[in-house]
C-alpha cells in the first residue's frame, strides 16, 4: 500500500532535514562550543541514546498518529475489500460527522455529543479551579511545611486507589440505592431517591474528582513562587483580601492557571471511565461514541476520523483560551 | 615526566563572539606558568582548549611536541583542577583520588597504596574513608590536587583553585602549591585574576584581556617593563597620564598631558604625534620639587595612612586620582594636609611612555 | 479582628468539605467491603464479614488480569526507563533551536487523550505486523500492544523525572572524570547513574504504577487479553459484589504501608546528611584556627 510507505518516510525525512540544518549552521561559524553529539557521549552511548529516543518518538508516537490520520481518510470497507480498488482516500468519514452517511439530515446526535463533551469539560475545569484555588493558595502562602506535607499526603492518598474503583465508589455514594440517598431517606429529608446519575450530577462529580490533583499542583507551583512581600505590600496599602487576589495574586499565577486548566480540560474531554460508569443513560459522551465505533461497529476509519476531530477541536480550544488570556505555550509547560 | 605546551595561533570562537584571538606562546616543561587577567578575558577558554574540552576554531595545541587536534580530554596527558573542584560526592576521599587509576584498570591493592602515598603528600594522612561532604574547603582542595596527580599527568591545569578560600587559607595554599610543584616537577598552568597569586607563585605570567595576550614575562619584568598600557595599569597600581607625544629623542620622549609636558622613557620608540600614556608608579613619585618636565602641581584630596606607608590622593587631570606612596621613613611634616597645593615629581627614568589603547583603563 | 476569625472559620469549613469530598467515596467503599449484603452497601451496616476477601482471591478472571498487569508493568518499566533516561540526556544536548520542537513532540503523548493513543497503537501495529503471518502470530497480542501503547506516554513521565534530576547535575563532574582518563561508558556508569539513582527509583515506581492502573489506552490496546483494570471495568459495568470493595481496601493498605516505609527511609537519610554537615563544620573551624 503506497500510503503506508509514504507515512513511514515522513518522520525520517523531517529528522534528516533538521540534522542537516544543524550541521550546516555549526560548519558556517566554526563554532568551538558545539562539540558533536558523538564526541560528548562516545560512539556506543551516543548510538544507544539515539536508537532509544528514535524508537520512542518515531515508532511509538509519530508513526501511530500519522497512521491513524491516514486511516481516517479511508472509507469503511469490509476486511476483504481493504487494499482493493474501492480503497481510495476520501473525506467521507469526516463528512459523516456533520451529515448522516445514510439518509438525510444532519448528524445531530454526534454533533451534540461533541458539544456536550466540550461544554461539560469546560464546566468541570471551572468547578475544579474554584474548588482548588483556595487550598492551593493556602498551601503556597500560608501553611507551615509540616502542614503542607500532611495536606499533600491527604491529597495524594485517595488516588492510590484505582480510577475504576474510585468511580465505583462514587457510584456507591450517588446511585439511587446508594449511600447518600439512603441517608437522606432515613433522615426523612426526602421521600424518594434523587436520581443523581440520571441528572448527570454523577458525571460532573466523577470528572471533577478524577482531576482535582491535576489542577491543584500547577496552581500550587505557580502560587508558591509569588513573593509574600508583594501581598504584604498590597495589604499595607489598604487593599481588601478580594482585591489582593484579583490584582496581585491571580495575574502572577496566570501560567499556573493556564497549565492546570489546560490539563483538566484535555483529560476531561478525553475521559472514558467517568462517562461510562457515572454518565446518565440519556447522555452521550463523545469519547464513548469513538469507543463504540471501535468495539461495536468495528468501523475503524470512522472511529479514527472522530478521534482526530476530538483532538483537533481540543487543541484549537486550548490555543484559543491561551491567546485570550495572553499566556504563551512555553509558560504553561513549566 | 613533564611536557611543554605550545599554543600556535589559537583562535576560539563561539558563534559571533571571539573568546581568544590568535594566542601564541610556548610554555616550557616543568614551568609554573600563569594566565592573569580580569573576568571574561579568555583565560578559562584557553585552559579548556588545552585540556581538550574545546577544539580551537583555528590554530593548534601541541603538548610535548604532539599535535592534540581531535584528541579528547580523556586521552590527553593533562589533568584539570576545576574551579568548583568537581569532586565526586558519592565516592569517598580515597575513591576520588584513585578514580583515574580505577578507569585504567589498576588493581585494588595498587590503588590503595597510591591513595595512601598521595594522602600523605597532601597532608591528609588517614582520611581516606571520609565522605566529601565531611571535608572543609581546604581539605577538598587537597583531595582535588591529589586526584589530579594520581594519574601522573605531564601538565597540571588549575582553574582559579583558590578563589573560594578565605584569605589566610589562600596564603597557606599558595605556598603548598608551589612546594608540590617543585616536588613533582611537572608543568603547572595556573589561571587567576589575582595578581598577588600570579606574581608570587609563577615562573612566568601571561597577561590577557579581551581574548588577547598582552605580554608574557616573569613578575619583575611585567612590573618594571610592561609592554602595553593594559599591563601597566593592571599589574600593580599605576598613575596614567594620557596625551600626545611632542618630542622623541633617544631613550626618552615628552608627552603633552593634562598636566603639561612630562618626560619618560620611550622603550617602544613612539614618534611625535602618537597618542600615548605616560605611566609613573606611586612609589616612584615624590612630593616636592623636581626637574623641569618631570613635575607638576595638584591639590591633595585625601591621605590614607596604612602603617608602614601612606597613600596621598591628589586631583588628577581626568577621572582617576593621582596616587603618591610615601614611606614612613620620610618625615611626617612632608605630607601636606587635605586641600593644599603640592608639587608631584619623579625621576624621568621611572616614567614610562606606552601607546594608548582603546581598551586601556583610566 | 472579627473578619479574620470569620475568614479562618470559613476556611476551616472549606478544608473540611474538601477533604470530605476527597475521602468520602474511599471510606464508603471500605465500609462496604466488610458488610454482609451481596451488593455493595454501606448503610445500613448489617454484619461484619471477611468473605469478600476470599471471594476475591477465588475470582479467576481477576487473578489472570492481575498477573497480566504485573507482566505488562515490568515490560513497560524495562522499556520506558531507558528511553526516558536517553531522552532526558538528549534534551540537554540537542541543538538549541530544535529543543522546543523536541520538547513538544516528547510531551505530546501526555496531553493526548489516552483513547487516541490506544486507537493509533492498534491501527499502526496491526498494519505493521500483518506483513507476514509469523510476525502477526507472535507479536499481535493485547499484552504487546498494551505495552507499546502505554510506553508512548509513560516514557514521557520518566523523561520529566530524569530531567528534573539531571538539571541539578554538576557537569563538571563528568568533565573531571573524562579528564582523569575515563571512557564515555565509564563516565556514564560511574558518575551519571549513581547520581541519578533517586530519580531511577522514582521513575521505576511511577512507571509501574502508571502502567498498572492505566485504563483509557489499555482498553483499546489489550484486544483479547485483559488486565486487572479491564476486568474491574467489566465487573463494574455488569454489577458486582463487594469483592471489588475488598480489592480497594487491599490497595489502600498496601499504599499506606508503602508511604510509611518511604517516610521512614527519608527521615533516616536526612539524619545522615545532617551528621555529615556537622563533621564538615568542625573541620572548617579547626582549619581556620591554624
Amino acid at each position: 500500500m503506497s500510503s503506508r510507505e509514504v507515512t513511514i518516510l515522513v518522520p525520517f525525512m523531517v529528522i534528516a532535514v533538521c540534522w542537516a540544518m544543524a550541521r550546516w549552521e555549526t560548519r558556517r561559524f566554526h563554532d568551538a562550543s558545539e562539540k558533536s553529539f558523538f564526541e560528548r557521549n562516545g560512539r556506543a552511548l551516543g548510538l544507544t541514546f539515539i536508537a532509544l529516543v528514535g524508537f520512542w518518538v518515531v515508532v511509538l508516537v509519530a508513526l501511530p498518529y500519522l497512521y491513524m490520520v491516514v486511516e481516517s481518510f479511508h472509507p469503511t470497507l469490509r476486511p476483504t475489500d481493504r487494499g482493493g480498488s474501492n480503497d481510495t482516500l476520501t473525506f467521507a468519514q469526516y463528512k459523516s460527522f456533520a451529515k448522516e452517511p445514510t439518509g438525510n439530515g444532519y448528524n445531530t446526535t454526534h454533533m451534540t455529543a461533541l458539544a456536550f463533551s466540550l461544554l461539560a469539560s469546560v464546566t468541570v475545569t471551572v468547578i475544579n479551579l474554584c474548588i482548588c484555588y483556595p487550598l492551593a493558595y493556602y498551601m503556597a502562602q500560608v501553611g507551615t511545611p509540616a502542614r503542607i506535607r500532611l495536606i499533600t499526603l491527604g491529597l495524594v492518598a485517595p488516588y492510590w486507589v484505582n480510577e475504576i474503583l474510585r468511580m465505583f465508589s462514587l457510584r456507591l455514594l450517588l446511585a439511587t440505592g446508594g449511600l447518600i440517598n439512603s441517608l437522606l431517606i432515613a433522615a426523612g429529608i426526602i421521600e424518594s431517591p434523587i436520581d443523581f446519575i440520571g441528572m448527570n450530577v454523577g458525571l460532573y462529580v466523577g470528572l471533577s474528582y478524577a482531576y482535582l490533583l491535576v489542577m491543584i499542583f500547577p496552581l500550587y507551583n505557580a502560587l508558591e513562587s509569588l513573593d509574600k512581600n508583594q501581598i504584604e505590600a498590597a495589604r499595607d496599602l489598604g487593599a481588601p483580601w478580594w482585591r489582593i487576589h484579583k490584582d496581585v495574586v491571580i495575574p502572577y499565577a496566570k501560567p499556573g492557571f493556564a497549565s492546570g486548566c489546560t490539563m483538566v480540560f484535555m483529560f476531561s474531554a478525553g475521559a472514558l471511565a467517568a462517562p461510562q460508569f457515572l454518565g446518565g443513560p440519556h447522555t452521550l459522551w463523545f469519547t464513548s461514541v469513538i469507543y463504540n465505533f471501535f468495539f461495536q461497529a468495528f468501523n475503524w476509519p470512522r472511529g479514527s476520523a472522530y478521534a482526530f476531530i476530538l483532538l483537533a477541536v481540543c487543541i484549537a480550544l486550548v490555543m484559543l483560551m491561551l491567546r485570550l488570556f495572553k499566556v504563551s505555550l512555553g509558560e504553561t509547560t513549566k | 615526566m613533564s611536557a611543554g605546551v605550545e599554543l600556535d595561533h589559537i583562535t576560539v570562537r563561539f558563534g559571533d563572539f571571539t573568546a581568544v584571538r590568535d594566542a601564541t606562546l610556548d610554555i616550557k616543561g616543568g614551568e609554573f606558568f600563569s594566565f592573569l587577567g580580569p573576568s571574561g578575558c579568555g583565560k578559562t577558554t584557553i585552559l579548556r582548549t588545552v585540556s581538550g574540552f574545546l577544539e580551537p576554531s583555528e590554530g593548534a595545541v601541541r603538548i610535548g611536541g604532539q599535535d592534540m587536534a581531535g584528541i579528547g580530554p580523556n586521552k590527553r596527558p593533562t589533568a584539570l583542577i576545576f574551579q568548583n573542584l568537581a569532586l565526586f560526592p558519592l565516592m569517598s576521599v580515597a575513591e576520588n583520588i584513585t578514580y583515574g587509576l580505577k578507569v585504567r584498570g589498576v588493581s585494588k591493592a595498587a590503588r590503595q597504596k597510591k591513595a595512601d602515598d598521595l594522602l600523605e603528600m597532601v597532608a591528609l594522612k588517614g582520611q581516606g574513608n571520609k565522605q566529601i561532604s565531611e571535608l572543609s574547603g581546604g581539605q577538598k582542595q587537597r583531595v582535588a590536587i591529589a586526584r589530579a596527580l594520581a594519574v601522573q599527568p605531564q601538565v597540571l591545569l588549575l582553574d582559579e583553585p583558590l578563589s573560594a578560600l578565605d584569605l589566610k587559607l589562600r596564603q597557606h595554599m599558595r605556598n603548598e602549591l608551589r612546594q608540590i610543584q617543585h616536588m613533582v616537577g611537572i608543568t603547572f598552568i595556573y589561571i587567576t585574576h589575582d595578581q598577588g597569586e600570579a606574581l608570587t607563585m609563577s615562573d612566568r605570567v601571561a597577561v590577557m584581556t579581551d581574548g588577547v595576550i598582552h605580554q608574557v614575562a616573569d613578575g619583575r619584568t611585567l612590573y618594571d617593563e610592561p609592554a602595553t598600557s593594559f599591563v601597566a595599569s593592571f599589574v600593580g597600581e599605576n598613575n596614567p597620564f594620557p596625551g600626545t607625544v611632542t618630542k622623541a629623542e633617544g631613550e626618552f620622549a615628552v608627552v603633552e598631558t593634562g598636566f603639561g609636558p612630562l618626560r619618560g622613557r620611550n622603550p617602544q620608540g613612539l614618534k611625535p604625534g602618537a597618542r600615548a600614556v605616560l605611566f609613573v608608579r606611586p612609589e616612584s613619585a615624590r612630593l616636592g620639587p623636581g626637574e623641569n618636565g618631570a613635575a607638576f602641581q595638584s591639590t591633595v584630596r585625601s591621605v590614607a595612612f596604612e602603617g608602614n606607608m601612606s597613600h596621598v590622593f591628589l586631583e588628577g587631570a581626568g577621572k582617576k586620582e593621582v596616587i603618591v606612596t610615601v614611606s614612613r621613613n620620610t618625615s611626617a611634616h612632608a605630607i601636606p594636609g587635605e586641600g593644599t597645593r603640592a608639587t608631584v615629581s619623579y625621576h624621568p627614568r621611572y616614567g614610562l611612555v606606552l601607546p594608548e589603547e582603546k581598551l586601556a583603563r583610566e | 479582628m472579627k473578619s479574620k476569625t470569620f475568614l479562618s472559620a470559613m476556611f476551616g469549613f472549606y478544608i473540611f468539605l474538601f477533604f470530605a469530598y476527597l475521602f468520602a467515596p474511599i471510606i464508603v467503599m471500605a465500609i462496604t467491603a466488610f458488610n454482609t449484603p451481596n451488593y455493595p452497601q454501606a448503610y445500613p451496616f448489617e454484619g461484619f464479614t471477611l468473605e469478600w476477601f476470599t471471594k476475591l482471591y477465588n475470582d479467576r478472571a481477576m487473578m489472570e488480569g492481575l498477573q497480566n498487569s504485573f507482566v505488562i508493568g515490568f515490560c513497560v518499566v524495562a522499556l520506558t526507563v531507558p528511553i526516558g533516561l536517553a531522552a532526558s540526556i538528549v534534551m540537554t544536548q540537542i541543538y538549541r533551536r530544535a529543543r522546543g520542537l523536541y520538547y513538544l513532540v516528547t510531551i505530546s503523548p501526555l496531553l493526548t487523550p489516552g483513547v487516541i493513543i490506544g486507537i493509533s497503537t492498534v491501527i499502526f501495529w496491526k498494519d505493521m505486523l500483518s506483513v507476514n503471518d509469523i510476525t502477526k502470530a507472535t507479536f499481535y497480542h493485547g499484552m504487546v500492544l498494551a505495552t507499546l501503547g502505554q510506553a508512548s506516554f509513560i516514557s514521557a513521565y520518566c523523561m520529566l523525572i530524569f530531567m528534573a534530576r539531571l538539571a541539578r547535575f554538576d557537569r563538571a563532574q563528568e568533565e573531571a572524570a573524562l579528564d582523569l582518563g575515563a571512557s564515555h561508558p565509564q563516565v556514564f556508569w560511574h558518575i551519571l547513574l549513581p547520581f541519578m539513582k533517586p530519580a531511577l527509583l522514582a521513575a521505576i515506581v511511577i512507571a509501574f504504577l502508571a502502567s498498572f492502573e492505566n485504563y483509557n489506552t489499555t482498553t483499546f490496546a489489550i484486544l483479547a487479553d485483559s488486565t486487572l483494570v479491564t476486568v474491574l471495568a467489566g465487573q463494574v459495568r455488569q454489577g458486582t459484589t463487594p469483592a471489588l470493595s475488598a480489592l480497594g481496601v487491599i490497595i489502600i493498605s498496601l499504599s499506606l504501608v508503602g508511604a510509611t516505609t518511604y517516610e521512614v527511609l527519608k527521615r533516616r537519610e536526612q539524619r545522615q546528611v545532617g551528621q555529615a554537615q556537622q563533621l564538615a563544620k568542625t573541620a572548617e573551624r579547626s582549619e581556620v584556627a591554624m
